[in-house]
């Protein structure tokens, strides 16, 4: 049955796994795959299970895959796969390679497991699909000599993601590959022993654009941004303009702009209201020649991210509007922002629930109070309706504002 | 004993400076703007003057040694042996010199690696690994991916949609696979199916309790076992009970159904980011070719590059038209359960006289 996916123009991953099953080096673990990959088509069912396989100073990163098939003796149908483990390893910053270093990779996974690699799952990692539990050690050995780490699985910090960025990215407002290694980095006893409530992600965007996804696919995004005027190249917006037309520039930019922050003037050069400005990246996006990003750059962070279990879909919510990143200070403090967020969710979360749904179910405020984070008015789009509250400490509270105001 | 046990280096993330394009390194954080040439090529323009062109090429995400072997081939002969990898497991082949671009457009696809996938295009789906590896998976994401992408090969190579089309699938409600503008999803139709004689030795009987969303399962005796069970009429059917207890079965080869969910968005761009909603369920888990699913995403696509205005997302365009317009226009059903019942519902409901005629 898998077989007629084999036809069609797209690359064909059925091909890949037939042409490894053919191979000297992997052939009866492939085809056993093969098998039971066609018995899931044919039965519309998946037979793994979990298990628990690890590398010796670790308890997590492998994924592992025992089969579920078993014939009437009770025995594998399918023995030379029975064992079908994942090692999941971080990839560099940025997904950035080597045609060598990938070589390199290939051949250590051709000699220890099945040869099939997917570049990349959906938290970042890796994926070397397919080995045995002896195989496991022997692997991870190699490629850890040559520099590469295992990655997240289970209730820990989990491997990061960073977008293309500063390498490739006139949007970039960030140093993505270094915020991204400073945070992952420092977390890497709670990566590799996990012994949080449930996982936590960390992603970085170097713009609003968000390539990677922070603000629903990450526990703590950060996100590149601005805080000056952005910048206007009035002669390429003239430019622009002369190839567009006006009236393609008034619909797709002036009127698309979320806070109507925009007007083309009469002589074809562009007013912007830069105070109303949110920074969503869309006349940036536009018209790439003309407009760019300001030069007072830093990060939005957003925190509490995640997909439906168990409370349904949560985005992150801002936490820190504007954090400048310019010394090893800014970085540090950055760092120990993650600490004490880490530090106050592993405490007093429930079992298996991630930092969203903490956030949820005590309110942010306590939350807040928890991780010693001043409230401010970026952290809502609209301020309470609710009228059951208690406020016998309004005044205090007033008072901490106006503090903080004068301060 | 053996030799001495060897522990780990926990090097971490690998800096990505020794693997990266020379010409990224040299104006890392100094690009001033970019365009598209044509599609599945972009241009990046220095404040140096210094130009780059990335070639981006669809892949099938799992390769093998014969794969990565004659992709890097190609990039070692064509272009400087450099790669990186987007979040959708499209290879970006850099070069500094035009004169190499066509060349290696025209060595990908004649290896039958299609370039394409930038701009307004319909870019390779994120997925999950379903069949091939999950311990829960209610269908085959390679699967779906590799039927849906022969189908939607023409709308990976041109730029013809009104704004980008992230697809994802995931294979099941727990949806890994993330946001999209079209997502397809498992949806379980059915109470899971318990082997109450395995219970006792399996499952952490709290834990499972625990980690119902809507509180139906409950501590049972069961044949005189210790065992679970579950308020049917409570169930919401998510699986959430099967990683922690795999007696309680929830994929059936029957009633898995998939379901898609349309309006997803990341960016931040014009609206802010928004998560994707139900459009279409009860699609059949027809492996391997899925021509249901394939039918009904076609014409979401069909309707929105009909409809849309440049630059909109699906998200945004059905914002703009409103949803009964979608259905309308796109002809799928809407039912009861199009309306959102769990908590904080009734913010999606319409509270206005804000109705097209």
């Amino acid at each position: 049955m898998i077989d007629t996916l084999e036809s069609g123009p797209w690359p064909s991953f059925v091909t890949g796994l037939k042409r490894l099953a053919m191979a000297e080096t992997h052939g009866n673990m492939m085809v056993d795959l093969l098998g039971q990959l066609e018995h899931s088509y044919n039965t519309r069912l998946g037979y793994w299970k979990g298990g628990t396989v690890s590398v010796l100073g670790y308890g997590g990163g492998i994924i592992p895959r025992f089969t579920e098939l078993m014939g009437e003796n009770g025995k594998p149908m399918f023995p030379e796969s029975k064992e079908f483990h994942t090692v999941r390893v971080q990839p560099p910053a940025g997904n950035h390679y080597s045609t060598t270093m990938l070589r390199q990779l290939s051949n250590s996974w051709n000699k220890y497991g099945s040869g099939l690699i997917a570049f990349h799952g959906q938290t970042g990692n890796i994926m070397f699909i397919g080995t045995t539990s002896d195989n496991v050690q022997p692997f991870f050995d190699e490629i850890n000599d040559y520099g590469w780490d295992l990655g997240g699985a289970g209730p820990c910090v989990r491997t990061g993601m960073s977008c293309v960025g500063a390498a490739r990215c006139e949007q970039s407002c960030a140093n993505e590959q270094k915020i991204h290694r400073m945070l992952v980095n420092n977390f890497l006893d709670d990566m590799h022993r996990p012994a949080l409530p449930y996982k936590f992600k960390f992603k970085v965007s170097g713009c609003p654009n968000d390539c990677m996804n922070s603000i629903q696919r990450s526990d703590f995004a950060v996100i590149g941004t601005w805080r000056d005027d952005m910048k206007v190249d009035q002669d390429e917006v003239k430019k622009f303009v002369a190839a567009k037309g006006r009236k393609y520039v008034i619909d797709s930019v002036v009127n698309m702009c979320p806070t109507s922050a925009l007007s083309l003037n009469d002589d074809d050069t562009l007013a912007v209201d830069n105070r109303n400005c949110v920074r969503c990246m869309h006349c940036i996006n536009v018209m790439t020649r003309a407009l760019s990003p300001g030069d007072d750059h830093g990060v939005t962070i957003l925190l509490g991210g995640k997909r439906t279990l168990k409370i349904g879909d949560t985005m992150g919510t801002v936490l820190i509007p504007f954090k400048k990143l310019e010394t090893e200070e800014d970085y540090e403090s950055l760092v120990e922002l993650t600490e004490e967020i880490i530090d106050f969710w592993a405490e007093n979360a429930l079992e298996h629930e991630r930092v969203g749904e903490t956030i949820d179910r005590i309110g942010l405020v306590n939350f807040l109070e928890g991780i010693n984070v001043d409230v401010d008015p970026n952290m809502i789009s609209e301020a309470r309706q609710s009228s059951y509250v208690r406020m016998d400490t309004w005044d205090e509270e007033a008072e901490k504002w106006k503090e903080r105001q004068a301060g | 004993m053996s030799a001495k046990p060897r522990f780990p280096i926990e090097s971490g993330v690998p800096d990505p400076f020794q693997y990266m394009h020379p010409a990224y390194i040299k104006n890392y954080g100094n690009w001033a703007y970019h365009d598209r040439p044509r599609p599945g090529v972009l241009h990046h323009v220095s404040k140096t003057g210094d130009e780059v062109w990335t070639v981006r090429v669809g892949t099938q995400r799992q390769l093998g040694p014969y794969e990565i072997n004659l992709l890097c081939d190609i990039i070692d002969r064509l272009a400087d042996g450099y790669v990186r990898f987007t979040i959708r497991s499209n290879m970006e082949v850099t070069v500094t010199d035009e004169a190499k671009v066509q060349p290696l457009i025209d060595a990908f696809e004649d290896a039958g690696y299609p370039v394409g996938g930038t701009g307004p295009s319909v870019t390779m789906i994120s997925h999950t690994q379903g069949w091939l590896h999950c311990d829960i998976p209610g269908t085959d994401a390679s699967g779906v991916v590799k039927a849906l992408m022969d189908e939607l090969y023409e709308e990976f190579k041109t730029e013809s949609m009104p704004n980008r089309v992230h697809m994802t699938t995931s294979c099941c409600q727990i949806n890994c696979g993330g946001q999209g503008d079209i997502a397809i999803n498992v949806q379980h139709t059915k109470p899971p199916k318990i082997n109450h004689d395995l219970v006792a030795n399996v499952c952490e009987r709290p834990t499972v309790v625990a980690r119902c969303p809507v509180a139906a399962i409950r501590p049972a005796m069961v044949n005189g076992k210790p065992s679970l069970e579950v308020d049917e009429k409570k169930c919401i059917c998510c699986g959430a009970c099967f990683p922690p207890c795999p007696p309680m079965q929830i994929n059936d080869p029957e009633h898995s159904k998939l379901a898609i969910w349309v309006g997803g968005k990341h960016s931040n761009a014009r609206s802010k980011p928004m998560f994707h909603k139900l459009v279409a369920a009860g699609i059949p888990n027809n492996a391997p070719r899925w021509p249901e699913v394939t039918a009904v995403v076609k014409n979401i696509l069909h309707t929105y590059k009909n409809d849309a205005k440049d630059w909109e997302r699906i998200g945004d365009w059905i914002e703009r038209i409103g949803w009964p317009r979608f259905f309308e226009l796109t002809q799928l059903p809407f039912t009861k359960f199009h309306i959102d019942n769990w908590t904080g519902a009734r913010k999606t409901l319409n509270a206005s006289t804000h109705i097209r005629f």
